[in-house]
Parts: structure tokens; C-alpha cells; sequence
């Protein structure tokens, strides 16, 4: 156990934020989640009790009948914005003065970084060019992971959580977002930036970073593995395969789609293009996880397989 | 004349004189203490009328119209839902990213003072600011860990938009805007990454500009890329860099990009991203909960 160098990466001064990062989003998943489990037993409690569900004000904050439902944004709302300007500032302050801003040697285009990173926030794009070509992790899925993003509000049809945390009405869009954003994508920059050692080779936490070492990966493609030789047949076999994927993950998510009473009816709430879009992006994200999993598992570097591009 | 002044007579010159003199003085002693008075009441001032409009007394009309006769913060409404003051809600994430920005802006023009986008000078100019200039080493650790920092807040800021359902209708268009916001975030944190110019820097525009080669149609070891007449030198990579390496024009690209024009995109769509928070009914929540029973149908066309 290299404890020596576990320290360096982590205290490395650009990876602080990274490691700020680990912290952060475990709390304030914790804390939007003790909201919504507190707001789902408001639920459950007033779906029990339609009476209590006329009259009750519908929040977990506190309420009494004379309150004013507004407050003055001056003082009540600008003395907060005031306080976490001073609070940020103050943070940064004693960032700035505590940590140095890290400089390496001037730019030598004959001196290749071992290993040469991204900055940490893109380094799930540079973890993505391990399990696909550049074409796809550089720009074919950053493009679809924004535009997947922007099209949320016009796929979600379930009306219900708007504008409270709430777990239980909304649980197959928590789950989503939460294994693209954490799973996949954080997780990614967290493994690109403690695992991923010289010659982007996997180093577990703690084991050395050896800049000699080398890896003689018999990475594979899936096609060459089945004795297919023929271009033509490894571009029907790879294009028959990754089609199966996607029928096969499609179905998975549409049993997930009508898992229960709920689900299907939110379901129903779709119009074609919706269900589609949905879909396609939902299939195209677990493209990820399935090749990660051919990759480091089982060695196998192309699925598809064709004189104009590899997947 | 000196007789009179002696005599001193009822209805003389020279109490005439005097008591003009006096009532002079008097009346310049008046105003001075007119004066006097008026700095215990700063608000009745002209200056300050002219400058602020409304006495800041705690009226809640004059609360009000603080807020809202306030170019800076007219962007806010009057009143609030009395738990969104709370941090709970909305962590305050998007307020400190908007701070931060504000932050950066401050601190990236004080750099640009000492900073010569131009191969021979940028390096020498980092040099300079972290040893010689008052202040530079920490005005560009500064710079550096608040743009780390904003696109943290970024993430949790969408992170918490997700979670409580903001998106939702009528936030559904402001929701793309924010979505552009981050992409810019982080593309105006990738830009100043080689600013700097040194290897950190340089290698990583490597690795991050070398995928653009690999465009689909417009990079020129991308799918169809050849077939549609790329080569290294009118690709969508020489585009972005100026040239086929990362050299002295991708370093006054990376410049431009980063100190002028994205801050200005930016900048525009965070003006619309304000405006729709307002327009769309101000913040989401924390709203009242929905029942499971009163979900309307949708309307069909």
C-alpha cells in the first residue's frame, strides 16, 4: 500500500476540488433525500386522510393560520445573499492563501505529460475514450449527454414533484438521473483522476504508479473472438449484436416504464415521440456501463466492427 | 463716521450697519445649523433622494420599492415565499455560481493587466504575476479556485433543480438555457486551462482539442471525415486552434475565447436565465405537495 502516494494525488492541488467534490455530493444527496423522505410522508399521511388533505397547508415547514405567506425580499432574502457572499468569500480567501495555483514546466509540445490529463471535469470524457473511439467519447456522446439533458422537461410527463423534493412520486427519474450523474459520470471523473496512473493504465488506490510499467492487454474484438474474418460478416454480426443490445435494453426499460400501477400510468401519459426519445437516450446511456463491462471484464475492445467505425 | 460709530444712535449709519451685519451672521448660522441638522437625517438630503429615491426605513412600501427602483436588484421580486428564504430549499447554489461568476470576472480583469496572450511572453507573465507583482500569486490562485469551485456549484445547482422537480412546467425553457450555462461554465474553465502555457495546460488542450479530429463529418480522422475532404489543415480541430498543433494562435484563440466571447455569451444567456425565473412565476418551490388522485389528464390535441 502506497500510502505515501495516495496522499500526493489527493492533495495534488488541482485534484483538491475533486476531492471537495466526494464530499459534497454524498451530503447534499443526503440532504435533498431527508427532504423528500420527509415530504413523502406528508404524502403518505394526507393520501390517508383526505379530510386533513383539504386543509392542510402542504408542507413540511412549519404554518399557522395569520402568517403571511410572503416575506419582504429585503431584509429577509438579501441578508442570506449577503451572508454567503461573505461566506464564499471568505472560503476563497482562505483557499487562495493556504494553496498555490499549480504551475508545471512552459509548454514543450516534445515532452509528452505521463500522464496527460484533462482538466478533472472532463476527465469522464477521457475515461469514455477507453471504451470507445474518439468520434463517439469526445463528441458523438457529450453531444447526446446535453442534448439528453436539455430534453428532460419535454420527456418527463410525470406532473407530480413539481417544485417540492419527493422521492416516491418520482422514482424512476431520481433513479436515472442519479446513475447518469453519480454513477456514470462522477464516478468516472473520480476513477480517471485517483485509478488512472501513467499510460492511462488502471492502478488501484494505493498501488504505485509505475511509469515502466506496461500491460500487454489482449483486448480483442467481439467478432475476431467468434472466428468471424469476412469485413462484411463482422459488420452484419457487430451491427446484429448492438442491435440486439438496444432491443434488449429497451425492453428492460419499458418493463421498468410499467413496473407498477404508477409507472403506467405516467406511461400513458406519453405521446410516441416522448416514449422514443426517452428510450433512445435511456439505450444509448447504458451503451456505457455495457461496454465498460466488456472492456475491463472481458477484454473486448470492438463489439462493431466496420470499414468506416468501431463501437 | 468714527462719531457715529461712538454715538451709536437710534437709526444711525452705524447701527444700521451693524445690525445687518448681525442679521447676516445669523442667518448664515441658521443655514449652518439647518446643515448640521440635515446630517443627522442623511434621507432628506437631495443627494441622497436623487441617488436612492425611497427613504430606507422599514415600511414595507419603501421595502419594496428598495428592492424594485434598484437596478441591481430589481432582478428580485418584492416578496417572497416565506420557506425559499430558507437554505434548505435551494442551497443557494444558484446565487453563489452567478457570485462566483462576478468573482472571476473581477479577478480575470486584474490578470489580463499583467498577461501577454503571445508564446514568448505568457509563461514569463505567470512568473511574474505569482513573484513579483503585489498581490498577483493571490489573485491567480484566486481566479483558479473559484472557477474549480463554480463548476461545482454548477453541478449541484442542476443537481438540485432535479431533484425538486424545477424543471417541470413552466421552467421547462429556462431549464435549457441552464443546461447551455454549464456546457459554457465549463468551456470557459477548459479555455483558461491553457492560458498559462505550460505543460499542465498545453497537454491537456492536447488530449481535449485531438477528439475534435475525430468529428464525425468534420474532423479529419473522424467517420466520413476523409470522404468529405478534411485533411489536418481546414478541419473542425484547425478551426478551434488556429492552426494543425496547439501553438501561438491556439494560445490567442484560447484568449479571446476566454476573456471576450464567452463571457459576453454568457453573459446573455444568464441575463435570460434571471429574466425566466422571474417570467415563470419566480422560484419553484418549496411548493405545496400533489396528490397521486389529482393528477389531470393531459390534453390531447
Amino acid at each position: 500500500m502506497d500510502w505515501v502516494q495516495l496522499w500526493e494525488i489527493t492533495t495534488l492541488p488541482d485534484n483538491v476540488p475533486i476531492v471537495l467534490l466526494i464530499l459534497v455530493i454524498p451530503f447534499y444527496t443526503w440532504y435533498g433525500l431527508r427532504q423528500a423522505f420527509a415530504n413523502d410522508r406528508l404524502i403518505d399521511s394526507l393520501e390517508a386522510d383526505p379530510e386533513m388533505a383539504k386543509t392542510h397547508h402542504r408542507k413540511t415547514q412549519p404554518w399557522k393560520p395569520g402568517w403571511a405567506r410572503e416575506v419582504q425580499v429585503w431584509p429577509y432574502l438579501l441578508r442570506m445573499e449577503f451572508l454567503v457572499a461573505i461566506i464564499v468569500t471568505f472560503i476563497l480567501m482562505v483557499w487562495s492563501i493556504t494553496l498555490d495555483a499549480p504551475l508545471e514546466e512552459p509548454a514543450n509540445p516534445s515532452l509528452t505529460m505521463n500522464p496527460a490529463k484533462a482538466p478533472w471535469y472532463f476527465l469522464g470524457l477521457q475515461e469514455m475514450l477507453v471504451y470507445f473511439d474518439p468520434w463517439m467519447a469526445g463528441v458523438v456522446l457529450p453531444t447526446l449527454i446535453l442534448v439528453g439533458l436539455m430534453v428532460i422537461p419535454y420527456m418527463d410527463t410525470n406532473p407530480l414533484g413539481n417544485g417540492y423534493y419527493t422521492y416516491k412520486q418520482r422514482k424512476f427519474a431520481i433513479w436515472a438521473f442519479f446513475f447518469g450523474f453519480i454513477v456514470l459520470w462522477l464516478s468516472m471523473v473520480v476513477i480517471g483522476t485517483f485509478i488512472r496512473g501513467p499510460g492511462w493504465i488502471w492502478f488501484w488506490p494505493g498501488q504505485t504508479w509505475d511509469h515502466n510499467k506496461l500491460i500487454f492487454e489482449a483486448n480483442r474484438d467481439l467478432p475476431d473472438m467468434l472466428g468471424i474474418t469476412s469485413m462484411l460478416g463482422k459488420s452484419l454480426f457487430g451491427g446484429a449484436v448492438v442491435g440486439l443490445f438496444a432491443v434488449v435494453t429497451a425492453l428492460g426499460v419499458h418493463k421498468l416504464f410499467t413496473w407498477n400501477a404508477f409507472n403506467r400510468k405516467i406511461y400513458n401519459r406519453m405521446s410516441l415521440i416522448q416514449y422514443l426519445l426517452l428510450q433512445f437516450f435511456l439505450v444509448t446511456m447504458m451503451l456505457l456501463p455495457a461496454k465498460m463491462v466488456a472492456r475491463l471484464l472481458f477484454r473486448i475492445k470492438y463489439v462493431w466492427v466496420t470499414p468506416w467505425f468501431n463501437i | 463716521m468714527a462719531d457715529d460709530l461712538k454715538e451709536r444712535k437710534p437709526g444711525g449709519k452705524a447701527t444700521a450697519l451693524i445690525d445687518g451685519v448681525l442679521k447676516e451672521v445669523k442667518g448664515l448660522k441658521d443655514k449652518a445649523l439647518d446643515d448640521v441638522q440635515s446630517l443627522k437625517k442623511p434621507q432628506k438630503t437631495q443627494l441622497f433622494k436623487s441617488i436612492f429615491r425611497v427613504t430606507h426605513d422599514e415600511k414595507p412600501r419603501n421595502r419594496a420599492l428598495g428592492i424594485l427602483s434598484n437596478v441591481f436588484l430589481h432582478l428580485h421580486p418584492a416578496k417572497i415565499n416565506r420557506d425559499a428564504v430558507a437554505y434548505n430549499y435551494t442551497w443557494g447554489m444558484g446565487g453563489i455560481t452567478f457570485y462566483l461568476f462576478i468573482v472571476l470576472t473581477f479577478t480575470g480583469v486584474l490578470l489580463m493587466f499583467y498577461y501577454h496572450p503571445t508564446k514568448v511572453q505568457a509563461f514569463r507573465d505567470i512568473l511574474y504575476l505569482e513573484h513579483d507583482v503585489p498581490f498577483g500569486k493571490l489573485l491567480r490562485n484566486m481566479h483558479r479556485w473559484a472557477a474549480h469551485l463554480m463548476i461545482i456549484t454548477v453541478w449541484l445547482h442542476m443537481f438540485r433543480v432535479f431533484l425538486t422537480g424545477s424543471y417541470k412546467k413552466p421552467r421547462e425553457f429556462n431549464w435549457m438555457v441552464g443546461v447551455i450555462l454549464m456546457l459554457l461554465t465549463m468551456l470557459l474553465s477548459f479555455t483558461g486551462y491553457l492560458l498559462p502555457d505550460d505543460q499542465l495546460g498545453f497537454w491537456a488542450v492536447t488530449v481535449g482539442t485531438n477528439m475534435a479530429r475525430a468529428t464525425p463529418l468534420l474532423g479529419h480522422e473522424g467517420p466520413l471525415g476523409p470522404e468529405f475532404g478534411m485533411t489536418a489543415f481546414n478541419d473542425v480541430r484547425f478551426a478551434l486552434l488556429g492552426g494543425s498543433i496547439v501553438d501561438s494562435n491556439a494560445l490567442l484563440r484560447a484568449y479571446i475565447w476566454h476573456c471576450i466571447a464567452i463571457p459576453l455569451i454568457a453573459g446573455i444567456f444568464m441575463a435570460v436565465h434571471f429574466w425566466r425565473v422571474r417570467k415563470d412565476g419566480g422560484i419553484s418551490g418549496p411548493a405545496p405537495v400533489m396528490l397521486e388522485s389529482e393528477i389531470k389528464e393531459p390534453r390531447r390535441f
